[in-house]
């Protein structure tokens, strides 16, 4: 499992590592019911605050990506249905984002974009 | 009941912690001298944490750390560690308590090994294998005599007598000044291994900011002998911002809004106390950075000098 922490990013650090996470469980790198290292030794291995490391675990909690269970750590959540939409939902989104950017190179306007999307939506 | 450490302006942080589940708490704490005053210094330290305590120097941070350790006595207030008094309980809190100064307290004529026989005998607690350990660790010979120590061995060999009576607060003075980088990285280090024991807690005072900005969980301001702010880092890094932008930008409206301001001939830059409402304000006509903790340790002072 890994994790860079960009001093130069203007997204504070636990968003860093909360959305790295995301993508580690995401991406299948991290799997369900795996064990999550403690909020301290994250801390200690990335020389960051206890602090960061324990608000990033709480909102990958809120967002249901992982559990915590008192006493024996924070593992990957078993994966619910939602999860698996936004998973899948994640892959549509990388696809347009490249579609986008072939576009851009190109020089294609959003709309002949949006045209050329819908004729083939269609076609399909 | 105690008082909110926080200045006026800045509002409770979630994160901000009780004195239910302090290690330390300071409460008020004034100490009149004849040319400097120490006035209602207020903070709290959770158990499990690493607060940095900043200030320029003769800010106060010694004075506060003297007051805690009882060297001197306070003319007002009252210190908690472990949930005790620190004058009624002094015996019981200085066993559970390493404390770490800057300069050497050692018998310099005597090696490591019988320094550590002398002090072994003043805690309840001595554990000869943790202390042969930490030598290991640290790479300290316990045949060197305290003398022959370079400044980064004689702080490795202080921490190491720390490590091994069991203390549950590390208290430093200015530990890391006159340590090359290296030994500084070391030191750090060390303290993040310590605290990976939940109840334990650290308290340093530094003017090495850079040494804060890596591992502080809290951080603790002090100037002119007063708290201006104790807050999670993490709070108080994400609320100020710096300010950069043209000097047409500036007047008196806009310049209320920053703590301080430098400018020069192509433009200013400045230390806000919220960068979101700066942002709203100047929209994209500044640019909006993330300030380090000696960005605002500077601007505060600097604040104060221009009025």
């Amino acid at each position: 499992m890994n994790i860079i922490i960009a001093n130069s990013s203007p997204d504070p650090i636990y968003q860093q590592i909360v959305s790295q996470i995301k993508n580690l469980i995401l991406k299948g790198d991290l799997t369900e019911a795996e064990a999550l290292p403690s909020i301290r030794i994250l801390a200690k291995e990335l020389q960051i605050s206890v602090i960061t490391t324990k608000r990033a675990y709480e909102e990958l909690e809120r967002d249901g990506y992982i559990e915590t269970v008192g006493g024996k750590g924070s593992f990957v959540s078993t994966q619910n249905k939602e999860l698996l939409r936004e998973k899948r939902l994640r892959v549509v989104e990388e696809k347009v984002a490249a579609a986008i950017l072939a576009a851009r190179t190109v020089g294609l306007e959003r709309e002949e974009l949006l045209e050329m999307f819908k004729l083939l939506y269609e076609e399909s | 009941m105690f008082n909110q450490p926080l200045a006026p302006s800045e509002p409770k942080s979630t994160g901000s912690p009780s004195e239910m589940d302090s290690i330390l708490v300071v409460d008020n704490l004034t100490k009149h001298f004849k040319d400097f005053s120490l006035q209602n210094v207020s903070f709290l330290l959770p158990h499990g944490y690493v607060m940095g305590f900043i200030g320029p120097n003769g800010s106060g941070k010694s004075t506060t750390i003297k007051l805690i350790m009882n060297l001197i006595h306070k003319d007002g207030g009252q210190i908690k560690v472990f949930g005790l008094d620190n004058l009624q309980h002094e015996l019981t809190i200085k066993d559970r308590i390493a404390f770490v100064f800057d300069e050497n307290h050692y018998y310099e004529e005597l090696s490591i090994r019988d320094m550590a026989r002398i002090v072994a005998s003043f805690y309840k607690h001595w554990e000869t294998q943790t202390y042969d350990k930490c030598l290991k660790n640290f790479d300290l010979d316990p045949k060197q005599k305290i003398k022959q120590l370079s400044k980064g061995m004689k702080m490795k060999f202080s921490l190491a007598v720390a490590l091994s009576h069991r203390a549950e607060l590390l208290i430093m003075d200015e530990p890391t000044s006159g340590l090359d980088p290296m030994a500084r990285s070391e030191l750090l280090e060390i303290l993040a291994t310590l605290i990976q024991d939940e109840r334990k807690s650290v308290f340093f005072s530094t003017h090495i900011t850079s040494d804060l900005d890596k591992i502080a969980d809290f951080v603790t301001f002090i100037n002119h002998g007063e708290i201006i702010l104790s807050s999670p880092k993490d709070d108080i890094l994400e609320k100020y911002g710096i300010v950069k932008g043209a000097n047409d930008m500036l007047d008196e409206e806009t310049k209320s809004l920053f703590i301080g301001i430098k400018t020069n001939k192509f433009g200013f830059e400045g230390l806000v106390r919220d960068k979101e409402k700066a942002h709203r304000y100047f929209k994209e006509r500044a640019i909006v950075e993330k300030p380090t903790l000696e960005d605002i340790m500077l601007y505060t002072m600097r604040g104060e000098k221009h009025g």
